[in-house]
């Protein structure tokens, strides 16, 4: 394409940080109130230049509150992602390598599973946990997320595997390969970015989601959004703590989404957009 | 492409039987959990619907539709059905609208494009607890949030956003936490447009708007319809946002389907009152994906 003249570029540059400082601003905002002190957070004035104190970051690191919360995040995404994964390959690789004239309609019916909304399902699931003893669990909430979240890990999985060509998976069935052999030596080394991705899509969902954590957990299980949430309360009025917590809570899959967003593309689209 | 061409689909039969047998076991673990976790709880649901059944005063026993009635009447479902509208296609219109201008501007080679694009998609990995409270308690708070300042500036009264607009604030949290994702995907989309294409049409005479119009937009007609189906999905059950900002108030101002059936079966403990809500939920849900997996199904197609 032609480039524009220098001074266009200026100018749509100049446009551009202008609007992304506004859309980063609450993020911001967030993180420099975490560093003052509650007095200053509350000012009426607000502070753009003051002394930075990290009492309130490692308040909050060093409360066991946090790590509790933080460990229960950690636990319940990492174990729903491998949950889902360890159903999800086998089915995928299933639909990609030997589709039948149903499986188009098994991926849309796996998908529609996600377009029931959890609060038609949220009394059942709430009563069937509390009598079998899964309220406020890790194992419930695993549970749970592995669930919401195998529709969609399915999906980007089977898109990722329809790109490894057949034609190398036959051949080494040809030669004698067992199913096993083609799974660890050729598939998953052929499709690991793929898997990957699918993998960290799923954290990045299960360390966000809120509806089930608020309603199946109080303090046991419960991950960081339900503590954050805990927050609304009228006791829990402190700006520069309530920042602290939040930038500790965000931080990682902010990190985790800035490193991945391009084949994030790919997974949330279900590889229809490249 | 995500669906097999006619070709492919035939693959699984040159193949032979076994290999299709083991197919079908290795696929038979995801779908019975799947169907299981669709059809239990909803038949539940459906079946607690038509129980008068409160935590509070288990004994009830079967009144038929009279949950379904007493909610009908009320005025409170139909506000949340409203509210939910609102609030999704409100969302929508939002997101696609400013996600794909900052899409185009994005494409433009600009300085420090890579910050710029971190910047832009941020918002898209933040909890949806913190965003709201970030929003609610530093920037709209009408006394000590920013806009306050703000409005001190320009010498004018503070708007207090979650009793006067309630609803258009959740709607700014919401599309705020939203517009990234719209951006990322018709952003990657333009990217693959055929510059060609574009410089031809720029040397035949056409400005930039024509080029938008008749190129661009043509080409971002499917990643657009992605957006929106993945938004809706996500959009039509919002709760974090509400639980944490206003709590459906006042009134029942920003109370959407999933927040009422929360408050009824959670706070007021009326297990059948909340089933009958849920399968309303659904139902609506169901109207609307009927409609947008089909969209979605031919567009993949192609």
């Amino acid at each position: 394409m032609r480039q524009p003249s220098a001074s266009a570029r200026i100018s749509l540059s100049a446009l551009a940080w202008i609007i992304g400082a506004i859309v980063f601003f609450p993020i911001f905002w967030m993180a420099l109130t975490s560093i003052k002190t509650e007095a200053q957070a509350i000012s009426s004035t607000p502070l753009l230049f003051f002394r930075p104190t990290f009492a309130n970051l490692a308040s909050m690191l060093e409360s066991g509150d946090y790590l509790h919360f933080a460990a229960n995040s950690i636990i319940v995404s990492i174990g729903s992602t491998a949950a889902a994964l360890v159903l999800g390959i086998p089915a995928a690789y299933a639909m990609a390598f030997y589709p039948t004239h149903r499986t188009k309609n098994l991926l849309l019916w796996m998908l529609s599973t996600k377009m029931m909304p959890s609060v038609g399902v949220l009394v059942p699931v709430y009563l069937i946990f509390r009598d079998v003893g899964l309220l406020d669990t890790r194992v419930g909430l695993v549970a749970i997320y592995t669930l919401a979240n195998l529709p969609i890990v399915v999906w980007m999985l089977y898109s990722f595997f329809r790109d490894v060509p057949h034609e190398i998976l036959e051949a080494s069935r040809m030669d004698g390969a067992t199913f096993l052999q083609q799974m660890v030596f050729l598939l998953l080394p052929l499709s690991a970015p793929g898997i990957a991705s699918t993998g960290l899509l799923s954290i990045i969902l299960s360390w966000n989601e809120t509806f089930w954590s608020i309603n199946l957990t109080s303090s046991e299980a419960a991950p960081l959004t339900a503590f954050i949430a805990s927050f609304s309360s009228p006791e829990g009025l402190f700006w520069a703590r309530l920042s602290a917590a939040s930038v500790l809570a965000i931080a990682p899959i902010l990190m985790l989404g800035w490193m991945t967003q391009r084949q994030l593309v790919r997974g949330l689209t279900f590889g229809a957009v490249k | 492409m995500a669906f097999g061409s006619e070709a492919q689909v035939g693959h699984g039969g040159k193949t032979g039987g076994h290999g299709a047998a083991q197919a079908r076991l290795m696929l038979s673990p995801t779908v019975i959990v799947l169907l299981i976790w669709m059809i239990v709880p909803l038949v539940l649901t459906l079946w607690f619907s038509f129980q008068r059944y409160n935590l509070l005063r288990p004994a009830g026993g079967f009144v038929g539709f009279d949950n379904y009635a007493y909610l009908l009447e009320g005025h409170d479902l139909w506000r949340s059905i409203w509210n939910t509208v609102l609030l999704v296609g409100g969302v929508l219109i939002a997101t696609i609208t400013f996600g794909t201008l900052s899409a185009v501007l994005l494409n433009q080679p600009l300085i420090g494009r890579g910050i710029l694009r971190l910047l832009y998609i941020a918002p898209f990995f933040v909890m949806p607890t913190v965003g709201a409270l970030i929003w609610k308690n530093l920037l709209l708070n009408p006394v000590t949030g920013l806009f306050a300042w703000f409005a001190h500036l320009l010498r004018v009264t503070p708007i207090d956003w979650f009793s006067n607009v309630p609803l258009l604030a959740i709607g700014i949290i919401v599309a705020w936490q939203w517009i990234p994702f719209a951006t990322l995907i018709l952003l990657t989309a333009l990217q693959s447009l055929d510059q060609d294409q574009m410089e031809a049409a720029h040397m035949d005479g056409a400005g930039p708007i024509a080029r938008f119009r008749y190129i661009m937009l043509p080409h971002l007609a499917r990643p657009i319809s992605i957006v929106v189906m993945i938004e809706t999905i996500f959009l039509l059950s919002v709760f974090a946002e509400i639980l944490v900002t206003t709590s459906g108030g006042p009134g029942i101002a920003t109370t959407n389907l999933p927040f009422l059936v929360y408050k009824t079966a959670l706070l007021r403990y009326d297990i059948g009152g909340a089933s009958a809500g849920g399968i309303i939920a659904v139902v609506l849900a169901n109207i609307v994906a009927f409609f947008l997996v089909r969209s979605v199904a031919t567009s993949m197609e192609r």
